[in-house]
């Protein structure tokens, strides 16, 4: 049997090879911070095994959780206080780019296309045949589709050398920087709102201002909760945590019992929504109004806030009708 | 009551622009010290969430196969591909760009497009010189400032309702992630991003219908235009 587990150490090893290859590189005038930084996320992965272990009491070798806690704090000090820098890409020049392009034409796209078949094809044909780890098979589908991808890719491009792949992933780790483990700490932090009672307390109040089983008020709360929160704080998955720890989880599933993946997907949903409608996202909606040399820096906001607020409404409706 | 500074923490930080990263550290810290954790139960809840979560940075493994594509022409290819449009209305031409922006990033592709990677070099020239061909005239600069904006929308409505139909996403991950090591619930991706599928549905509707009544907007403004360049309005006259 496949297990989860051998997929995250697969992760880690990827991560240390390219901190490694991030070491030695001296166009990247924070190579060693950097290096430091993802070598250490690798590490965090096989040893997370040990913790997961002890948490989930399964009999396998365990490890202290405390120590893991100090490399996650020692990671958002490296990322908080800018340590991460960016070498010079090693890559193709534009023309090598387009003649490759017209070489290959649309067989480009068959490695990218290959990801997502053998991801699908695992959790639904293989998913049933004990041969993935139990609730685990469209996680392992991704990695296996990505070590797929990478054969089919190497055999289409005729590239020979491994390093080759892993040098260009690291450029783009590199451009992603610290945004790469956001979302991982925010699922932590939504960990540690919900074991300190952050839900509970927000639930509380919600539970006073909504009239008591209007399934139809407590969906309007979620999907304007989370369209609202992202449009003030611009990161629909800084907004996820604390709406659905306080409304999502607690009213809409366990008192309504609606559907968790219709609840759950639709709910991040409504904040993309709000991200259509804010300066605060900067990076996609004032970042093209610079690029596109706009004298009216909202205009994107503009053209896109019909539509953002056009589809809150639809978030709002297929929630309260499909999901419960 | 108290915990929820942490919330207000979080909410701060954001809105204050500073380091996310930091926001959610501090945020966490303070959340597990007002819950009453002593320093080292906060590291502990901080290690095993962390290892709870791995999951969210399993989209990571990605990146070296898009990294190879890339280097081999991906993005050159899509460009060619999008400038056979060429011969569409402005309006049409954003819609499809859109359509191809959704398929794309919900197969997992959504680093192929973007405003610097395609809407600068090749879809807001494009739509621009689509609406100048068929209105048959320069466009004043409010009407280009107009069709650029809805070139990035097509863009960024395109990728965000697009790209969680795909299982390996920040978004997704992070539902599963969350709810899974928090609620100890077995979700699975493939879940979530059915899901999305209505409303990446949706979204192609109502922003299409838009782009598509662009079209009709810029005829009549272009007409209001001529009109006012053939017969200046007397000075002074209210606009």
């Amino acid at each position: 049997m496949i297990k989860v587990e051998w997929l995250y150490w697969l992760i880690g090893l990827v991560f240390v090879v390219m901190a490694v290859q991030m070491a030695t590189d001296r166009s990247n005038p924070k190579r060693w911070t950097s290096a430091a930084f993802w070598g250490l996320l690798g590490l965090t992965f096989p040893y997370g095994t040990g913790v997961a272990n002890a948490t989930a009491g399964n009999g396998g070798w365990t490890l202290p959780a405390e120590p893991l806690g100090v490399a996650v704090l020692t990671l958002i000090v490296l990322a908080g206080f800018n340590f991460l820098g960016k070498g010079v890409p090693v890559t193709t020049t534009g023309e090598q780019r387009e003649a490759s392009a017209a070489r290959l034409g649309s067989k480009i796209f068959i490695p990218a296309l290959t990801i997502p078949l053998v991801a699908i094809v695992c959790a639904s044909v293989l998913d049933e045949s004990g041969l993935f780890e139990s609730g685990k098979a469209t996680l392992l589908g991704l990695g296996l589709g990505c070590v797929a991808a990478l054969v089919v890719g190497m055999l289409i491009t005729g590239e020979k050398k491994v390093t080759v792949p892993l040098h260009s992933g690291r450029s783009m780790l590199e451009a992603m920087g610290s945004a790469l483990l956001l979302p991982q700490l925010l699922a932590v932090l939504g960990s540690i709102f919900a074991a300190a009672g952050v839900g509970d307390q927000v639930g509380r109040i919600v539970n006073d201002v909504l009239p008591e089983d209007s399934k139809y008020l407590a969906v309007i709360a979620y999907c304007v909760g989370m369209f609202l929160f992202t449009v003030i704080m611009g990161n629909a998955f800084a907004a996820f945590p604390v709406m659905t720890a306080a409304i999502g989880w607690p009213i809409l599933i366990q008192q309504m019992h609606g559907n968790e993946p219709a609840v759950l997907a639709i709910g991040m949903l409504a904040g993309f929504a709000g991200t259509l409608c804010t300066p605060m996202a900067a990076n996609f909606n004032i970042v093209p109004a610079t690029l596109l040399e706009l004298k009216d820096q909202y205009g994107p906001i503009k053209a896109q806030l019909p539509t953002g607020i056009a589809l809150l409404g639809c978030c709002t409706v297929i929630m309260a009708l499909f999901a419960f | 009551m108290i915990v929820l500074l942490g919330v207000v923490v979080v909410i701060l930080g954001f809105v204050t622009r500073r380091n996310p990263v930091l926001v959610v550290g501090v945020a966490g810290i303070v959340t597990g010290l007002l819950g009453k954790m002593n320093p080292l139960e906060v590291l502990a809840a901080f290690g095993r969430s962390f290892a709870d979560s791995r999951s969210v940075t399993v989209y990571a493994i990605v990146l070296p196969v898009i990294g190879l594509l890339e280097r081999y022409g991906l993005r050159e290819q899509a460009r060619n591909l999008i400038g056979r449009l060429g011969k569409l209305s402005a309006g049409r031409f954003l819609t499809v760009y859109l359509l191809v922006r959704q398929v794309t990033a919900a197969f997992g592709l959504n680093s192929i497009g973007g405003p610097a990677q395609t809407v600068r070099p090749l879809v807001a020239p494009m739509a621009e010189a689509a609406a100048e061909r068929s209105t048959g005239a320069k466009l004043p600069d409010r009407l280009r400032e107009k069709v650029r904006s809805y070139s990035a929308s097509a863009d960024t409505v395109g990728v965000f309702f697009g790209e969680d139909c795909f299982i390996a996403i920040g978004s997704i991950l992070l539902i599963t992630g969350f709810v899974n090591s928090t609620y100890h619930q077995e979700i699975e991706p493939t879940q979530l991003a059915l899901w999305a599928i209505p409303l990446a549905v949706c979204a192609f509707v109502i922003h299409g219908a838009r782009l598509l009544l662009m079209d009709k907007q810029l005829e009549r403004e272009m007409a209001v235009a001529a009109a006012e360049h053939d017969l200046p309005l007397p000075e002074g006259a209210d606009k």
